[in-house]
């Protein structure tokens, strides 16, 4: 037996986007033990319900995170809305299933830059940062922000998009798809990426289930559930499938983000050619009583909120649990046994968004 | 969406219902506590093929302690030092203990009281005088 040595990773650190902290356990080379830190950065956005509006929180929700924005800014409408039983008009429905598909392609573009940059594939970080560019474009020009999105409101969508916009919008998400998959060509054949990616951080797909994971997490470890599949948005209406890989190591989760992004493309075409004509919010008066659980399916999966209202303006709870909280036993079980050359990796497979963790 | 049920059990029960969920298949999806005038209210919620399965257990205000579902879900130490950190409840048996250090914050335990809530009338618009 080799000698124990405490080894502190983060929370600042150049693979970290944002402040994570591990005491790693190594002997010898080799990772016996990791224990997590978080709060460094804990807003206590939840507590914010005493003193904004119900109406006012969606630009709160919006805020949590700066990547997955939009879909928090959805779960938070749906949520208010499933409790106030509001019907929200087809047209609204279909401008949220595009924008969610826009922001989870510029999340999984974003990630996979991270992770070249972490392995010091520096040249395929920057490709990755080009094509996001464009995501960001269709962005700001659609929906009013290149990040925050600010698309959503209880009842509908806060602007629409003309028959035009929406047929260019088909045409350069078309043309970008040839140079997303020359970009995902190189995560899934390049020598030097696999060598960095498979057999590392392996999770079967029991140990998955058993720790909670959730999104592409579960799924590259053969877990085929996608929030998506309830129907929620217009999501009913589109023909997708789940995206698994059955290895369980960082080369599938890798595989599961890339073919999603085709996917998200695929399926902003779809909603693009079914969109109907129509209204796009639906006035909302009073105020929810009454409590729920939506989920819906981020980039990093299954985001759960707990909104309870007590029929004044002011909820009575907000509670917000994000994909990457749910996702770190799994990232402390998938430490334990691998090399310290393969820690920056493995923490970033998880794709961490830690702001978006601590709220 | 599909089917969520919320049912509400003794604290004693939770331990039983935790394993039983285990057994049939569910996965721990989220804990979520809330403050009430007298008591905690904490919600276990569990997925099993897209549906929803939630309990809630009712825990006293005075000296709140909760049994740690660790035994069962490995992972669900991240929820229950959440829990400790935010409310103030304390988590009787958890495998993973961070003694209130999970979230490093100014103000301890700051969900643990009420909110107080204060409505704020605006202040109606003044009348502009011409001239």
């Amino acid at each position: 037996m080799g000698n124990r040595t405490l080894v502190p990773f983060g929370p600042q650190h150049p693979v970290l986007p944002e402040p994570i902290h591990l005491d790693l356990v190594v002997e010898d080379d080799k990772v016996m033990e990791a224990i997590p830190s978080i709060g460094f950065i804990h807003r206590g956005l939840e507590k914010l319900v005493e003193k904004r509006e119900y109406l006012d929180m969606v630009y709160v929700a919006e805020r949590i995170c700066g990547i997955c924005s939009f879909i928090h800014g959805l779960n938070y409408c749906k949520g208010v809305e499933e409790i106030m039983n509001i019907q929200v008009p087809v047209r609204a429905q279909y401008l949220r299933t595009i924008w969610s598909e826009l922001s989870r392609v510029h999340s999984h573009v974003l990630w996979l830059g991270l992770l070249a940059d972490a392995f010091g594939f520096e040249n395929l970080f920057m490709d990755t940062m080009r094509i996001r560019e464009q995501v960001l474009d269709i962005a700001e020009d659609t929906a009013g922000g290149r990040v925050i999105f600010g698309g959503n409101k209880v009842g509908g969508a806060r602007r629409d998009i003309s028959k035009e916009r929406l047929a260019q919008m088909d045409r350069e998400v078309s043309g970008m798809l040839a140079e997303l998959k020359r970009m995902g060509d190189v995560f899934m054949k390049d020598y030097s990426v696999l060598s960095r990616l498979k057999e590392v951080g392996v999770l079967s797909k029991q140990d998955a289930y058993d720790l909670g994971c959730v999104g592409p997490m579960a799924r590259g470890s053969g877990i085929a559930q996608d929030l998506r599949q309830t129907k929620y948005a217009a999501y009913g209406d589109l023909d997708f499938q789940p995206i698994t890989h059955p290895d369980g190591d960082c080369f599938s989760r890798t595989y599961v983000r890339v073919h999603e992004i085709y996917q998200s493309i695929d399926l902003i075409r779809q909603a693009i050619a079914k969109i109907p004509d129509g209204p796009v919010d639906v006035k909302v008066v009073g105020a929810p009583n009454g409590e729920v659980f939506t989920r819906v399916e981020q980039p990093r999966g299954e985001v759960v909120y707990h909104i309870k209202g007590n029929g004044t303006r002011y909820l009575e709870r907000f509670r917000v649990r994000t994909p990457t909280f749910a996702n770190v036993p799994a990232l402390v079980k998938m430490l334990q046994g691998c090399d310290l050359a393969d820690v920056p990796v493995v923490v970033l497979i998880i794709d961490p968004c830690i702001s978006c963790t601590e709220r | 969406m599909a089917e969520q049920k919320i049912d509400i059990i003794e604290m004693r029960d939770i331990l039983t219902k935790t394993t039983q969920a285990k057994q049939d298949g569910y996965r721990l999806s989220c804990l979520s506590c809330t403050r009430k005038p007298d008591h905690f209210e904490i919600s276990y919620c569990f997925d099993k093929d897209l549906s929803y399965l939630v309990y809630r257990i009712q825990v006293p205000e005075t000296n709140p302690e909760i049994p740690s579902i660790t035994s069962v879900y490995w992972g669900a130490f991240t929820y229950e030092n959440e829990i400790h950190d935010l409310f103030g409840v304390k988590v009787k048996g958890i495998n993973i203990d961070f003694q209130g250090n999970f979230y490093m914050l100014k103000q301890k335990t700051p969900f643990a009281s009420m909110p107080n809530v204060a409505i704020v009338q605006k202040p109606a618009a003044q009348e502009v005088k011409n001239g």
